[in-house]
């Protein structure tokens, strides 16, 4: 009897989920299970279901190709680069901008350093071709001053590098919301205190804000963590070159030329999954160690 | 706080404003200069003269732009793209969010459902088979593509939700014993209480929308279906040798294919600054939602 009372009552949320539902079984699980392919002889016309079964094959194949393990290297490199320069970048900006004390100021520099977050890795990329570019400006000032001028883009050397700089650039001042919300929610009775005891600006930084800060940067950085094997697709996509290929080239760049472009689909599908297998370990102990350690909760 | 008036720390404070001043600037002048390069003559533009200010200015860059059948196509593309976007995800995430808000007692499926959304964001099916399932859907070459395969956004509907699920018990019992139904609830209580959380989600669906671009890259084989910011990427990777397209001499010396670029990205970018302003009330809601961009 009360089953029933609660399943009526239960229907129209049933109802509620139909769009959802039917959306992500096809366009998120309906993936997921055409990660068959990578143990097809993938044929796009076959389909999931008819393409011929090769077993472990793709994967055997992958590893004979030179340029996966130099690909897999390079994406971890940029990748921890990234996490570590940004991290670093916004918790300095963030300590810096606490201390300014004119609102106005603050905001204005607020209003500027967050938005480059907003403009498209296409726009970004166009902006710094050009700049970057031998008759950019950047090398016209170069030269200017008597420097030789730089291929900023096109050597192998400097390009990981102009990778990570220029997306500590976009990023840095929109990381550091997170960290001037939990430098706010620092008591001030504390730098008082301290103030008292006769510590001065820099040795309040040290031992109150940065340590009141700690449970917020081990959790910005775990959280990162799990995005390891994305190490900005877009910006890459966007900037790289068969130039520095040797030292730009990541995963997800390799599968999309592999696959979509050299029509190897089973290969790159081999890849992907690998990746995604990968990721997803590294995202659920992530979350559980944010879990564990912060009491982070998705939900 | 103490007021700290000392000769040291006045100095520091200098030095610091100094620093957030020069990294204003690095933010802004790049696209200053791509501003000025945009209003530039050509011939000014390649002597290396531009730098913060155009020189011999001319609108010809944007004429020339705004001329262009592709433009408007992938303008259009765009704004259809944005409306049909952001209007079924939030449709989706209104009616996702809502059910997966009620406890265990109210709705038994629910811990079991949440984990079926909240699964794709830990695992997914990457590039390759994600672009045959949307060939298999025949979306290629439609807006449809650029649409429904990222309709459901499992991190905007657990922030609806948890928004939903801070709205007072008693306000919902009320409605219930008086009658309502669970979409009269949601329309008459919990959507007009959680208009903040919509609105972010809103006002970051459109500017994410604005900004995708490799969807259409993968999904669109016809150029005339790029939306404008995969148009402008397949114009920006072209190198800067020629003008693809015959222009007259006397223009040449007006326009460049790099004052043109120039000018394209300048109006790419148009669209975020106008709705910067309104995205600033948000940032810090927004900071979640942009934790998880895969």
């Amino acid at each position: 009897m009360k089953n029933q009372y609660l399943l009526k009552r239960e229907i129209p949320l049933y109802l509620m989920l139909a769009v959802p539902l039917v959306l992500l079984l096809i366009y998120s699980y309906g993936p997921m299970f055409g990660l068959v392919m990578a143990f097809q002889k993938f044929e796009p016309l076959m389909g999931f279901f008819r393409s011929k079964w090769v077993g472990w094959g793709n994967f055997q194949r992958v590893f004979s190709f030179p340029d996966v393990r130099q690909v897999i290297g390079n994406t971890l490199y940029i990748a921890i680069l990234k996490i570590v320069l940004e991290t670093v970048a916004a918790i300095l900006a963030a300590l810096m901008l606490n201390e300014v004390s004119s609102k106005l100021f603050k905001r204005s520099v607020q209003t500027i350093i967050y938005f480059p977050y907003f403009l498209s890795w296409v726009i970004l990329g166009g902006v710094l071709k050009d700049i970057l570019a031998r008759d950019g400006i950047v090398n016209g000032l170069l030269e200017k001053v008597g420097f030789v001028p730089v291929l900023f883009l096109g050597q192998p050397k400097l390009f990981p590098w102009v990778l990570v700089l220029t997306e500590t650039w976009q990023i840095t001042g929109f990381g550091t919301i997170v960290f001037l919300a939990a430098i706010t929610s620092i008591s001030p009775t504390l730098y008082e205190a301290a103030s008292i005891d006769g510590a001065g600006r820099f040795r309040q930084t040290w031992y109150i804000t940065l340590p009141g800060i700690q449970s917020m940067i081990i959790l910005m950085v775990t959280l990162s963590m799990g995005y390891v094997l994305n190490a900005g697709f877009d910006q890459i996509l966007m900037l790289y070159s068969p130039l520095v290929y040797s030292t730009g080239d990541v995963i997800d760049t390799w599968v999309y030329r592999m696959g979509l472009q050299q029509a190897q689909y089973s290969l790159a599908a081999a890849v992907g999954l690998m990746r995604s297998f990968v990721s997803f370990i590294l995202v659920a102990v992530s979350y559980l160690i944010a879990y564990k350690s912060s009491e982070y909760r998705i939900w | 706080m103490l007021i700290d008036n000392s000769v040291g720390r006045r100095i520091f404070k200098f030095f610091n404003g100094f620093g957030f001043i020069l990294y204003a600037l690095i933010c802004l002048l790049p696209m200053v200069h791509i501003l000025s390069l945009s209003l530039s003559a050509s011939v000014a533009v390649t002597a290396g003269q531009v730098s913060l200010w155009p020189v011999d200015f001319t609108l010809k860059s944007y004429e020339y732009v705004l001329k262009k059948a592709q433009f408007w196509l992938a303008m259009s593309v765009s704004l259809k793209r944005i409306v049909l976007g952001v209007s079924l995800s939030t449709f989706v995430t209104i009616l996702a969010a809502y059910p997966l808000s009620k406890t265990r007692r109210e709705f038994r499926a629910q811990p079991v459902l949440i984990w079926f959304f909240v699964f794709t964001m830990l695992f997914s099916g990457g590039m390759i088979p994600t672009y045959m399932v949307v060939r298999y859907t025949g979306l290629l070459d439609s807006i449809w593509s650029l649409v429904l395969p990222g309709a459901v956004q499992v991190f905007n509907i657990i922030l609806l939700l948890n928004f939903f699920r801070n709205i007072p018990k008693e306000i919902e019992e009320s409605a219930f014993v008086d009658g309502a139904s669970h979409w009269r609830i949601l329309w008459k209580i919990a959507i007009p209480m959680s208009l903040p959380c919509l609105a972010t989600i809103i006002v970051f669906a459109v500017v994410g929308n604005w900004n995708a671009w490799f969807d259409g890259l993968i999904y669109m084989n016809d150029s005339k279906n790029y939306p404008m910011q995969t148009y402008l990427q397949s114009i920006l990777i072209q190198p800067n040798i020629k003008l693809i397209t015959k222009v007259q001499a006397e223009l040449l010396r007006a326009i460049s294919n790099r004052t043109l670029k120039a000018a394209q990205v300048f109006i790419a970018a148009i669209p975020v600054l106008m709705i910067y302003p309104f995205l600033q009330g948000y940032f810090v809601t927004g900071v979640t939602l942009g934790g998880v961009k895969e």
